[in-house]
């Protein structure tokens, strides 16, 4: 089933939480609702399931109309933040839970609820209550309980927030190879970017209640579309510059910009991830040396701090005249081969970089 | 001096001190509470118990009014447990203008004398009352009656399951009633299969409240009664009539009756408080082992 | 080699962020509470809106509001001089008095044995705790006409208690003692039930810190016990003299209703009424509703006060 979001604006009180949002979702996609608190995803996840009610805009089901449709009569399955089981209730019973209400046959339920045991691995746990399960374990009951009612739609509000690290990446990883295997179209949300990238077909980054950017996670990535989607996404050094003639200047050092052909200057701000910036020694008599040997525009720095973090070291450093700092991120055999100290001078060169020009919107 | 004791309840106090003002916690609930409530049995039973049997089984009038006290009050309990869990639905569950009036009214007969409320019902439902002449011309009698009885008891033990069921459904909140309407539930399924046995415990509480306090409601009741023996008096009202006619120890023997009633009401006021107790800890473990992330009640407006 | 329109030391905004490793909140929990009356499509997610609407509201309407409303009105339509007349006299002004008097008396008594028995409660361990603590419960349960009728007879010249008492001079029955002492015991759970969660709740470690300091028991309790709970046992104190000031059924058995030594105001309109004195029983009802409906007020605002120092 596939859903349109059309022009969606909700606001509580003097709270704005989402402003005009339109979306689409193909059938068999699994989207992710990325952004920092207060973006407003989970008010649109909400909106979506018939939780909560626009006040403007409209959303469509397989082109059908269904925003005055209340959320009994949506047919989505809908997986809260902290699972919402019933506490009073086994875990067969909550899982059963949509089939009693609509009357199922008491063997059909039976077969129904013993499959999607099965399908989580709960298999011999029916009988347990929810206080007596793990975090991870009532999760999947959660998911269990929406998949019984086999919805059109499946929804997840933060599926693995509350949870330890460690369970966090097993039902991810899980939960796309059910995706996989079921093929429904699912939303979920997260904070994580992580999250988003390894499990989401495209990713839908939203802030302060608008949609910043839609896309795979590699061209979200790659080619973010607004100052607030690249700096969320990852690490990334802002700077100061100009654009002139085709080009950005960032501390003298030209890259090239054709988006800004003109000749007169004017302000911008550069961006650049930490291991799209390349560093190497400065050479005895002053010159930097490029990785392919020639002299390349790079600027002089000093090594602040080293901080290795597994297969990526952090290099903390100030350039040369300036009292802030740049972080590169080099690979860590790299690092060692280069033996960085601090104290140590070094020349940085960007690989790649993003301009944006300041607007009104671009304040981060 | 250095406090005795290992455990943390003596520090602060001392030993001395502690034992001192223990002695004095005795005394006074011993004397307030303890001495009265033994004394009440004991003079009932002052002549044996075949008197006391005698007493209440062979004097119509007050066999009469334990049969309508045992009449009246769960006739009101039942309506007010109705109004309390619709009450606690609106006020727990919807944010609304005049939310908070409500609530205040809810709380108005509490702090309202008994006597007051009954005059005010007399003031309406009596002859010389608002509605007195029409009741008359229907033949219904609400004053000096039954009916009014169960109104009076109504009004004074209205806000007693109200205010038990709040709490809890607030703290419990709605997501998993929430849930049960994703899940494809009415209303009443989403009520009856997952609200009620969250507030089983507490409506429980409410109910074991209300009651008591409707068996033994005195002032409200008086008022409306018209205390005719034999046909409007209620337990308490009977011990009330018996002391006037210096009959003591049929006083007592009714009393005492009370007296056991409210030492039941105890006893099961306890068992039930233990589980809620019990219920409030596994809702704050569950808290705990998720993140901090605070819940919700909904911010439903009126449609 | 930098570029002259760059400013050092403005070069860089920002240095990356972390990555938002910390569970953060979703969505502004707390604004969705601030929700105005705005109109809305659609029907509310949750059912029973309507309904339970309609059922409080009716209740609330027809039991509360409306019989009140008419004792407020028929007390107003006797104009304000038949009102001052009707609710003024000497004896309603005695009967005032002396239910003023005694609620006040009997919420400051129960206010100190209160506070006892709650810090025993709370603090001492001693074998029985818990029965003494389900035994405040007592005048909870326990209807008042039972509780009037006992005291009373444990304090007349015959009683268990007056034997040894009147001799002394010291009259439980038929007295304004006997009224106090009644309304100590139905107020005392309310004393008591307020102060032990707050006491119970103490910071142990600011005592210590006040003994190792030098200060003796009774210095540590008056400076640093007692401001704490001083204002659970205010709110205690006034939800005793609102419990007191409207009893009826335990007062009317030991204070011998004497009009202008120990008839308590409810007690004289049921006086009035029994003469069929319609017009001076509602007056003297509507000036006890409006002592109480205040008495509610102000216990509503020391709760919220109480709950907020709670945080």
């Amino acid at each position: 089933m596939s859903i349109h979001v059309r022009g969606i604006s909700k606001s509580f009180g003097a709270f704005k939480a989402l402003d005009g949002v339109s979306l689409d979702v193909p059938d068999g996609m699994l989207l992710a609702l990325l952004g920092p608190s207060g973006s407003g995803k989970t008010t649109l996840l909400r909106i979506i399931a018939g939780l909560e009610f626009p006040d403007a805009g409209a959303i469509e089901e397989d082109g059908e109309d269904i925003t005055e449709r209340h959320a009994r009569a949506r047919e989505v399955g809908f997986v809260f933040q902290h699972y919402a089981l019933f506490r009073h209730m086994s875990v067969f019973e909550n899982i059963a839970f949509g089939l009693r209400v609509r009357r199922t046959p008491r063997d059909e339920v039976r077969v129904r609820v013993e499959e999607l045991l099965r399908l989580v691995r709960l298999e011999g746990l029916g009988g347990r209550k929810p206080s007596q399960l793990s975090g991870g374990q009532r999760q999947r009951v959660a998911l269990a309980r929406a998949l019984a009612i086999r919805p059109k739609i499946l929804l997840l509000d933060e599926p693995f927030g509350a949870l330890d690290a460690k369970v966090r990446v097993e039902l991810r990883q899980w939960l796309r190879r059910l995706h996989d295997e079921i093929g429904m179209t699912s939303v979920f949300v997260t904070h994580d970017q992580e999250e988003a990238f390894e499990l989401a077909d495209e990713v839908v980054v939203m802030n302060h209640g608008r949609i910043e950017q839609q896309g795979t996670p590699e061209a979200v990535f790659d080619h973010p579309a607004t100052p607030f989607v690249m700096d969320f996404l990852g690490n990334v050094n802002v700077f100061h510059g100009r654009v002139e003639n085709g080009r950005a200047y960032w501390h003298g050092i030209p890259i090239e910009y054709p988006d800004y052909p003109h000749a007169q200057a004017a302000e911008a701000r550069v961006y650049l991830r930490p291991h799209e910036l390349e560093l190497s020694p400065v050479t005895g008599d002053g010159k930097a040396v490029a990785g392919d040997g020639q002299q390349a525009a790079s600027l002089r720095a000093q090594v602040l701090r080293v901080s290795r973090s597994g297969a990526v070291t952090r290099v903390f450093c100030r350039p040369d005249g300036s009292d802030v700092e740049v972080h590169v991120d080099v690979p860590s055999d790299v690092a060692r081969d280069l033996q960085l100290q601090p104290g140590m001078a070094v020349a940085i060169r960007p690989r790649k970089a993003r301009v944006f020009l300041p607007g009104p919107e671009y304040v981060i | 001096m250095a406090p005795a004791g290992n455990s943390r309840r003596d520090r602060g106090t001392g030993r001395a001190g502690g034992a001192a003002l223990a002695v004095a916690a005795v005394a006074i609930v011993g004397g307030l509470i303890v001495v009265p409530l033994v004394s009440v049995f004991v003079q009932a039973f002052a002549e044996g118990a075949g008197h006391w049997w005698a007493a209440l089984a062979d004097d119509p009038d007050t066999r009469h009014a334990i049969w309508l006290t045992l009449t009246v009050a769960p006739v009101a309990v039942a309506c007010n447990t109705l109004f309390g869990v619709a009450a606690a639905w609106l006020v727990a569950r919807f944010r609304f203008p005049g939310r908070s009036l409500l609530i205040s009214l809810v709380d108005v007969p509490f702090s309202v004398s008994p006597v007051v409320a009954g005059l005010s019902l007399v003031l309406i439902f009596g002859r010389q009352g608002l509605l007195g002449p029409t009741l008359a011309a229907l033949g219904w009698k609400v004053i000096f009656s039954w009916p009014g009885l169960v109104l009076a008891t109504t009004f004074v033990t209205l806000p007693l399951v109200v205010r038990e069921l709040i709490p809890v459904m607030e703290a419990i909140g709605p997501e998993e009633e929430m849930a049960a309407v994703s899940l494809g539930a009415t209303g009443w399924q989403v009520f009856w299969r997952v609200t009620l046995p969250n507030i089983r415990w507490a409506l429980l509480h409410g109910v074991v409240l209300a009651n008591a306090r409707a068996m033994g409601e005195f002032g409200a009741v008086y008022v409306v009664s018209g205390h005719i023996a034999g046909v409007t008096d209620t337990m308490p009202l009977r011990v009330e009539k018996l002391f006037q006619e210096y009959r003591q120890p049929a006083s007592m023997a009714v009393a005492s009756v009370l007296a056991g009633l409210a030492l039941v009401t105890l006893v099961a006021k306890y068992v039930i408080e233990h589980r809620l107790e019990a219920e409030a800890r596994d809702l704050a473990r569950a808290r705990a082992t998720d993140d901090a992330a605070p819940h919700q009640t909904t911010g439903e407006v009126s449609p | 080699m930098t570029d002259p329109s760059a400013n050092p030391g403005r070069d860089a905004i920002s240095s990356p962020a972390p990555r938002s490793a910390a569970l953060r909140s979703s969505g502004p929990r707390s604004a969705r509470h601030a929700v105005a009356g705005r109109r809305r499509r659609g029907p509310a997610v949750l059912p029973g809106f309507g309904a339970s609407l309609a059922i409080t509201s009716l209740v609330i309407l027809a039991l509360v509001v409306f019989p009140l409303a008419v004792l407020v009105f028929r007390a107003a339509s006797l104009g304000p001089a038949g009102f001052v007349a009707a609710a003024w006299t000497a004896r309603a002004r005695a009967a005032y008095a002396v239910s003023l008097g005694g609620a006040f008396v009997a919420a400051l008594v129960s206010s100190a044995l209160g506070l006892v028995v709650a810090w025993v409660l709370a603090r001492v361990e001693f074998p029985g705790r818990r029965v003494l603590d389900a035994l405040v419960d007592v005048p909870l349960a326990l209807p008042t006409a039972v509780a009037g009728l006992v005291y009373s007879s444990l304090y007349v010249p015959k009683g268990w208690l007056g034997q040894f008492l009147v001799p002394l001079g010291i009259r439980g029955a038929y007295s304004f003692l006997g009224i106090v002492l009644v309304l100590v015991f139905v107020s005392l759970p309310f004393a008591v039930r307020v102060v032990q969660p707050v006491i119970e709740s103490l910071d142990r470690d600011a005592e210590e810190a006040a003994r190792i300091l030098g200060a003796s028991r009774l210095q540590t309790f008056l400076r640093v016990v007692l401001p704490a709970i001083l204002p659970a046992v205010v709110t205690g104190f006034a939800l005793s003299l609102a419990r007191a000031l409207g009893e009826y059924g335990s007062v009317v058995f030991i204070s011998g209703n004497m009009p202008f030594k120990t008839e308590i105001a409810p007690v004289l309109i049921v006086a009035r009424l029994e003469e069929f004195a319609y017009a001076e029983a509602t007056a003297i009802a509507v000036v006890l509703l409006a002592i109480s409906l205040g008495l509610l007020v102000v216990v509503n605002w020391l709760q919220q006060r109480l709950a907020r120092a709670a945080q």
